[in-house]
């Protein structure tokens, strides 16, 4: 009988697939609220109130990828809220199922990891921190359910604020303040621009929703301006370059379950803004769209890798790869406008799906690391690479879990990283077929523009993992840090197992990501005939599993061990480090995370602004200093600041402060209004 | 049919694994020979993994299981990788399981677990040989992928086994882009396998070092399966060349016993004269500096892409 209910219970959830989603994301708020009944008790904020949400999170990825893999039509849904004209619209389809996907699976670890994070004594209080992360959760899966312009804002705007809020939440600290202060300019320029996006697609008609911009027939000037502002707006969300300079001061700045949110989950809300409006409503109208979003994120993700490999502060590290990462979605993306713009669908989808099943891949890695790094901060309390070092030792559970992120982010088999590298690169693979002479000879280059990127993640990821787990503990307090406390584990856990599932059982991700790219381009993966195995195009071009080589390696490791052992020996003693025979090794002789940087110093000096303050051979002190700072600061983002203040004091002759002149301005504006009118 | 194929397989990957420190002596014997030394025998390799597996493994008080770990983890990788790369046979089971691009990422994760192994101990020339290492690794990607594009534009596939089929079948197919992909494939293969003028096997000077700089802390069985695992690299960086360059008379699918000894007969030949021409390469080279290693990348990669321009402008016959 119960089974039976069950089985009732569980067909009305599958039937109702929007209808059940709302109910997860309107949880999330009463969950918010509940936080303010004992704002102060960590007890029930943090260890009960966060793991129901993450329970829900749970709930969100199942149904999110039910729907998905069982290939429903879009499903929509009218609310009698919001305008009195303009009822909120709602819509479940492929994409956004995709995007929910994500948001639950990475969500779900999130917030396990949260409820074991907050201590006593940091910052806000834990049911603000509560309320603001149960909001912005929410928000982020509006956003992919909105289906008209003013819903889509209205959560667009309530997650940038909610995101601030937890940026913020050490206000005390004057440089937070300034990070969330950047953030929040960069959020609403990006949606001033967003906003004028979508005015430009309702084309005259008025009807703000998206159904009817669907339809809406563009002008092909007209559709190119509505694409420009939302790559500006999606692109100042997302940190492409040279919109990103918000992100390497934020990202830091918050709580680490905060940071993971924020570039695991945040980042792809305007990756799929822009999938949304490029494909589904603008229908990709000219392959220059593809050529513009290709440069950029090619450029972005070396951008993003360079200076990732000179920071030495670790979660300014993991910002700068977010920025990467983005890069290469981007790429991806990019690749897809080209082939579609060209009729070519099968690479087009193929170049989506890569897209795709990176931002599901980069919102797990990057969202496990940036919460292996809280864990590192609250054992040690720095944050600096510099003082870092050796904590494989005392703690071995981040440093396991964290090698696994570190190895997924470095794009290496088999874990998940790998995969939509390479069906990036596979994508790459067909443009000398495109249709237009010298694009289709300068893009194989970006491959190789990819292939470096890839390969200095490689390095960061080396320097990252390196200075922080491995060698000798830069300071003596080190070796009596703890270890992640269970929950912190389970959360870290989750998502080193998403990582190494994706990575050895891609078909799955390429499955759920085919049916998305059905609905964006009618065209979805091929799949191959065999389980075991990847194989995009045709098993003949190219295949890839991740099983095979887990196994093998696996085996190999295994037998060679046990071969060793029965032919020659076990023994083994345990002696100072030999170090070429120097017998006064100390922790200072290890390269610094300037020292790894360095060689990418000198060779993309370019990228760089920088200062350097070189010891002379007499110093009795000798201090070495080096910093570094983004071009674009100088060249595009003080100029613009310097020509705004200007043009502040200029005006500023206008507020007399008495009451008189201001009544005289508006007198005068109603007159000249009268006047254009009439 | 498919059983037949698992002996091949075996038979294949057990060979590289027994043939691999083979290779490596014989080039330390043609580069002894041509600087005029006395050549050590060649079967010194194997008398030094034998006394080395039988020493007591000394460890760094401080090293962690990872540093105990890597040394099966790169031997590992290093035999999976003999499994895909058609040296004998094409008709090679494990060979769907990655093409040449994932190939590529097969040597990336071998080459982070060796420098994390060198960065665990915390020693200075353990981090100094880690950073260059990865610094050459990252150099080297771009051209290497350039050589496969190359490849996927000759034969409209980036598996290896059936680029060698394609190649193998249809000789006629010779363009002139092969010549730069191949240039571009040897410096490649000397930087990634730390030979002259990016690096040097035999050096005994630390401040220059890459590779040894990283292995400087290993002892015992540990050192010799970084060895073994050295060779087989270069062993398969060999192979790979040999498929993609000089494929005649390997045994393609369905291939007799008859033409699988030709093939391995081949294959020791074709082995032995790039052994010699790699000790003639390094004999006639100088060391380059460190920083001058990006410029002798770049050079591969540019020589790479002009194969490619080649290719693209000349409008050859393009397999995709």
């Amino acid at each position: 009988m119960n089974t039976h209910l069950g089985a009732n219970f569980l067909n009305s959830i599958l039937s109702h697939p929007l209808a059940s989603t709302l109910l997860i994301v309107a949880s999330w708020p009463v969950i918010a609220i509940a936080c303010l009944l004992r704002p102060h008790s960590i007890r029930y904020v943090a260890r009960f109130l966060f793991p129901v949400g993450a329970v829900l999170c749970v709930g969100m990825f199942l149904l999110a990828g039910g729907f998905l893999i069982g290939g429903h039509a879009p499903e929509v849904m009218t609310l009698p809220l919001g305008l009195p004209d303009l009822p909120f619209h709602l819509r479940l389809d492929a994409l956004s199922a995709f995007f929910l996907m994500i948001l639950g699976l990475s969500g779900a670890g999130i917030s396990t990891f949260a409820a074991g994070y907050f201590r006593s004594g940091e910052g806000t209080a834990h049911g603000l921190l509560g309320l603001h992360y149960h909001v912005f959760l929410a928000s982020m899966a509006v956003v992919m359910l909105a289906d008209d312009a003013y819903l889509f804002m209205v959560a667009w705007e309530t997650m940038a604020l909610a995101s601030y809020f937890l940026v913020t939440s050490q206000h005390r600290l004057p440089e937070i303040r300034r990070a969330g202060f950047l953030y929040l300019l960069m959020a609403h320029l990006g949606a001033v621009c967003i906003l004028l996006s979508f005015g430009v697609m309702q084309g005259g008609s008025w009807q703000f929703t998206l159904d009817a911009m669907r339809s809406a027939s563009l002008t092909p000037f007209w559709a190119t301006a509505a694409f420009t502002l939302a790559l500006l707006g999606f692109g100042a969300k997302a940190g492409l370059v040279p919109m990103h300079v918000w992100l390497p001061e934020a990202h830091p700045a918050a709580p680490s379950p905060v940071s993971a949110m924020m570039s695991g989950l945040m980042l792809k809300t305007a990756i799929y803004g822009l999938l949304r409006i490029t494909f589904d409503l603008l229908h990709v109208q000219s392959w220059r769209w593809g050529v513009v979003v290709l440069t950029l994120g090619i450029f972005s993700a070396l951008y993003g890798a360079v200076f990732a490999a000179v920071q030495t502060d670790m979660k300014r590290l993991l910002a700068y790869s977010s920025i990467e990462n983005i890069g290469l979605i981007f790429t991806g993306i990019g690749l897809s406008i080209l082939f579609a713009a060209s009729n070519m669908r099968l690479y087009a989808a193929l170049a989506l799906a890569a897209a795709l099943i990176h931002a599901l891949n980069h919102s797990l890695f990057k969202s496990l690391l940036f919460l292996a790094t809280g864990s590192v901060l609250h054992a040690t309390r720095h944050r600096s690479l510099g003082k870092l070092g050796g904590l494989i030792r005392p703690m071995p559970w981040v440093a396991g879990l964290a090698l696994i992120g570190t190895l997924a982010i470095a794009g290496l088999p088999p874990l998940n990283g790998f995969v939509s590298e390479w069906l990036l690169l596979q994508s790459f693979l067909y443009t000398p077929q495109l249709p237009h002479a010298f694009i289709n000879m300068l893009i194989p280059l970006g491959a190789a523009a990819l292939a470096l990127t890839v390969a200095l993640a490689a390095y960061v990821m080396v320097k990252f993992y390196g200075v922080i787990f491995l060698g000798q503990p830069r300071e003596t307090l080190l070796s009596e840090a703890h270890d992640a406390n269970w929950l912190e584990r389970i959360g870290l856990a989750w998502l080193a197992a998403g990582c190494v599932a994706i990575g050895v059982q891609p078909q799955l991700a390429l499955h759920a990501a085919g049916k998305t790219t059905g609905m964006l381009l009618g065209q979805t993966i091929a799949s191959d005939p065999s389980v075991w195995r990847i194989a995009p195009i045709a098993p003949e071009q190219a295949s890839y599993s991740g099983w095979v080589f887990l196994a093998v390696i696996l085996c190999v490791v295994g037998v060679t061990f046990l071969a060793v052992r029965l032919i020659a020996h076990g023994r083994m003693r345990r002696t100072p480090a030999w170090d070429c025979g120097y017998p006064w090794q100390t922790s200072r002789m290890q390269d610094t995370a300037e020292g790894f940087g360095q060689p990418i110093r000198h060779m993309f000096g370019a990228f760089f602004w920088m200062e350097r303050d070189l010891p002379s051979a007499s110093d009795l002190t000798p201090r070495y200093r080096v910093y570094i700072e983004d071009r674009f600061w100088r060249a595009l983002y003080k100029p613009i600041a310097a020509a705004v203040q200007r043009l502040a004091d200029a005006v500023s002759f206008l507020q007399g402060g008495r009451l008189a002149f201001y009544l005289l301005y508006s007198f005068l504006t109603l007159l000249g209004l009268l006047v254009f009118v009439l | 049919m498919r059983g037949v194929a698992f002996v091949w397989q075996f038979g294949e990957v057990l060979l590289a694994i027994a043939l691999a420190p083979l290779f490596s002596g014989w080039i330390a014997q043609c580069r002894a020979w041509m600087q005029n030394r006395t050549a050590p025998p060649l079967t010194q390799p194997y008398r030094m993994l034998r006394k080395l597996f039988h020493k007591d493994a000394v460890l760094a008080e401080n090293a962690s299981r990872l540093f105990r770990t890597a040394p099966y983890v790169l031997f590992g990788t290093m035999v999976l990788a003999a499994a895909i790369i058609p040296s004998v046979v094409t008709d090679l089971p494990f060979a769907h399981a990655a093409d040449a691009i994932a190939l590529i990422g097969l040597f990336a994760t071998a080459r982070v677990f060796q420098a994390l192994a060198a960065m665990d101990v915390g020693t200075a020339f353990g981090t100094l040989g880690a950073r260059r290492e990865m610094m050459i690794g990252f150099l080297a990607e771009p051209a290497i992928l350039m050589v496969f594009f190359n490849a996927f534009l000759l034969f409209g596939t980036t598996a290896l086994t059936g680029m060698v089929d394609n190649y193998a079948t249809h000789p006629s197919a010779i363009d002139p882009s092969v010549v730069f992909a191949a240039i571009a494939f040897v410096m490649v293969l000397l930087a990634e396998n730390a030979r002259i003028p990016i690096d040097n096997p035999t050096t005994h000077l630390e401040l220059t070092m890459i590779h040894e700089a990283m292995v400087l802390e290993y002892s015992a069985r540990h050192l010799a399966l970084i060895e073994w695992a050295s060779s087989l690299k270069l062993f398969n960086y060999a192979c790979i060349g040999i498929a993609l360059f000089l494929p005649w008379g390997i045994a393609i699918h369905g291939a007799t016993v008859g033409a699988v000894l030709i093939a391995l007969v081949t294959l020791v030949v074709k082995l032995a004269l790039c052994g010699a021409m790699l000790a003639l390469i390094e004999s006639v080279s100088a060391k380059l500096r460190i920083f001058r290693a990006p410029e002798f990348m770049a050079m591969a990669f540019l020589i790479a892409v002009l194969g490619l321009l080649v290719h693209l402008l000349l409008g050859g016959n393009t397999g995709a």
